[in-house]
């Protein structure tokens, strides 16, 4: 127990912001200060993979290890739509996925917000409409923002969310 | 060197008097091919499991005069067995020798048509409600928009097996899981705690890759091959460039080929990273949660840096690759790289400390060798339960040819082992990433890939994160794709995690399948 200790403080807190990260410790401080204002301090957010090659998991998987911490920021990610506020949707909604993807949204309470992130689920990206596919998430729901990218960054996940905020102001 | 491996093989045949073609070491080279008569298929499937190869991967093409089929197998060397199946003609299962046939089989008659003789099950298993029984997506007729204007059902009346019996349950989970996870249904049977059985349902992430491919130039098919699944898209892309330079024949610079291993290697090591991590997570161990997520990170933000994208996308394209490092960038990779194999080292320490993680990881989901030797297991499943069989090592392609490295195995086959083999491919890719920045040869990182004269084939093989990825192309004479069947080494492992997960507790299953940890998306293709 005593070398685990050893290891947690000799790692000392990475947290951002590190010198050449500001801009995301700048991102972090708007988009707590949109949260505090705007959901009482806490955002809940749903993710559903409707159809991802599972690149854009790996990125918002990414905004929990501690350079990011967006809990920090009040905004946490959790199991049931029903608690959610935000549902954030990746994939080119596969057509197997297409009324899971509609009862998750429906399961939500309102007021509720969908974000379709990453190319393929803005427009379908390179599986587009298909036998297979159905395309981007608007197709299926109703989209309130989109982030683009292949896959969207932690960064621009951040930024994504901090527009989302700013859009309802 | 194939041939003279599969020897045996091809003596017992010649012996059986199956009337097989000659071996073929051309077309699909390295591989051997072997032309084998439809009525032969299951006769010469029972020689070669006798001989001990290990059954990789079939699919299916339909032609004009019914359906091509390839099936590989490995034994030193690749084989690939070749059949033409008439319209009116079933194609004898292999399932009823290699257990790891079964899906694929599957997956073929609801893509093309193709119809199996003996099929042990003949649920269907790609297909959920997109398209009808009577349909089938990559026959050429068969529009690439579909035929279904409104909404695709729910895939509700799949019959899963059911226990019966007093306190048995029934415990549904998924497509939409409780985390940032793929969608998957598992169908639980247990008795209080205890797994009696689970069966898988995938196909959820269905996206049509297969008929997709169809028609594209080789640039787009090797973008295409970069979202199979996300978190190999190295390896799926160097697979599919590997294929299709193969096919024409066109030999790739030596630092692109270096630089591919590198970007392969950063691959494994962030991948295993994220996933010693979350197994640790899995059972409450917290801390190598934040501290092997935090080295994930760094080593993520490395990529950024040197290649433009911190998973590396579309960075290796036909005929090479699209970045080269400068000399003070290969040297800051050598540092870090160092630096890392310092870190981790000292963490695996830290993590082999903990007793009580010890206590949950030691004899949970446990795959024995004789179980995963049934199921043709590969890479960290398989290694963990005594396969060794890595394609860099066993059927090595450049630059691994010329590279020290070694491969961990295990036989406790449990969720430890395969934590412990990741660390241990870790310092060893580590090892090797030092090996191939210091030998980085001079030169060109391309060369244009050409169209060529007439149609060809071509066979990629190269190990993943996850395992050995197959991957077959076959390009027209006007340059485009005809076909594209990239085989993700999750069509061996899904199987393993049903047999593991028995007399577990339900409790455990997040840890066992995050041990596994199939990809969904390079599965349902």
């Amino acid at each position: 127990m005593f070398k685990l200790f050893v290891k947690m403080i000799t790692a000392g807190v990475v947290t951002e912001p590190p010198p050449e990260d500001a801009d995301i410790a700048a991102l972090g401080a708007e988009l707590k200060r949109q949260v505090d204002e705007q959901f009482h301090g806490s955002i809940a957010i749903r993710q559903v993979d409707a159809g991802s090659c599972n690149a854009c998991e790996l990125e918002i998987h990414a905004l929990n290890n501690p350079y990011y911490g967006v809990e920090r920021y009040g905004v946490h990610f959790v199991a049931s739509p029903r608690h959610a506020d935000v549902l954030l949707v990746t994939g080119p909604v596969s057509r197997h996925m297409e009324e899971a993807l509609k009862r998750t949204y429906e399961a939500m309470p309102e007021p509720r917000w969908v974000i379709a992130s990453g190319a393929c689920a803005i427009d379908g990206g390179p599986f587009g409409e298909s036998y297979a596919t159905v395309g981007g998430v608007y197709r299926v729901i109703p989209v309130d923002l989109s982030i683009p990218g292949c896959p969207p960054s932690p960064r621009q996940l951040l930024a994504g969310l901090l527009a989302l905020m700013q859009s309802r102001a | 060197m194939a041939l003279e491996r599969l020897q045996p093989f091809l003596d017992a045949c010649s012996g059986a008097g199956l009337g097989l073609g000659p071996p073929d070491e051309t077309t699909l080279a390295p591989a051997v091919t072997l032309e084998v008569p439809a009525a032969a298929w299951a006769d010469v499937t029972t020689i070669a499991r006798s001989q001990g190869l290990r059954w990789c991967a079939m699919w299916a093409t339909p032609t004009e005069t019914g359906h091509d089929v390839c099936c590989v197998l490995e034994g030193g060397g690749y084989l690939v067995l070749r059949t033409r199946v008439a319209p009116d003609e079933a194609l004898p299962s292999q399932t009823f020798v290699y257990p790891a046939a079964d899906r694929p089989e599957r997956h073929a008659h609801d893509l093309t048509g193709l119809r199996f003789a003996n099929q042990p099950d003949g649920r269907r298993w790609t297909r959920h409600q997109a398209w009808g029984a009577d349909e089938f997506p990559l026959r050429p007729e068969f529009p690439a928009a579909g035929r279904r204007a409104d909404p695709t059902p729910p895939d509700t009346d799949y019959p899963f097996a059911r226990a019966r019996g007093r306190g048995v349950l029934e415990i549904p989970v998924g497509p939409v899981h409780a985390g940032i996870i793929e969608p998957g249904h598992f169908r639980f049977q247990a008795v209080g705690e205890t797994v009696l059985n689970l069966e898988e349902r995938l196909g959820y992430v269905h996206k049509g890759i297969e008929k997709r491919a169809v028609g594209l130039d080789p640039a787009a098919l090797a973008r295409l091959a970069g979202r199979v699944s996300g978190d190999s898209t190295v390896a799926h892309g160097w697979a599919a460039c590997q294929a299709l330079e193969r096919a024409v024949g066109l030999e790739v610079p030596p630092r692109a080929l270096w630089l591919r291993a590198v970007m392969a290697e950063r691959e494994r090591v962030a991948n295993h990273l994220g996933d010693i991590g979350a197994i640790c997570n899995d059972v409450g161990f917290a801390f190598a949660q934040y501290q092997f997520t935090r080295l994930r990170e760094r080593f993520l933000r490395a990529n950024d840096a040197a290649f433009g994208h911190r998973l590396m996308m579309d960075r290796i394209v036909p005929g090479g690759v699209t970045v080269d490092l400068d000399a003070a960038q290969i040297d800051a990779m050598m540092r870090d790289v160092a630096d890392l194999s310092t870190e981790v080292a000292e963490l695996v320490m830290r993590v082999e400390d903990s007793e009580s993680l010890e206590d949950r990881l030691m004899t949970t989901g446990r795959l024995t060798p004789e179980q995963a030797e049934m199921l043709g297991a590969v890479g960290y499943v398989g290694r963990a339960s005594g396969l060794a069989f890595d394609v860099r090592r066993h059927v090595p392609y450049a630059p691994y040819d010329r590279f020290e490295f070694a491969v961990p195995v295990y036989r406790a086959g449990d969720v430890a082992a395969r934590t412990r083999i990741r660390a241990e491919e870790i310092s060893e890719s580590l090892g090797l990433l030092g090996q191939l920045l210091r030998a980085l040869p001079e030169g060109d990182i391309a060369r244009p890939f050409p169209v060529p004269s007439s149609p060809c084939e071509g066979l990629g093989a190269v190990d993943g994160w996850r395992g050995e990825i197959l991957t077959y192309v076959r390009i027209g004479a006007d340059g485009r794709i005809e076909r594209f069947y990239p085989r993700d080494p999750s069509w061996l492992t899904w199987p393993a995690l049903e047999l593991l997960i028995q007399e577990n507790i339900v409790p455990d299953f997040p840890v066992c399948n995050k041990s596994v940890n199939g990809s969904y998306s390079g599965h349902d293709l």
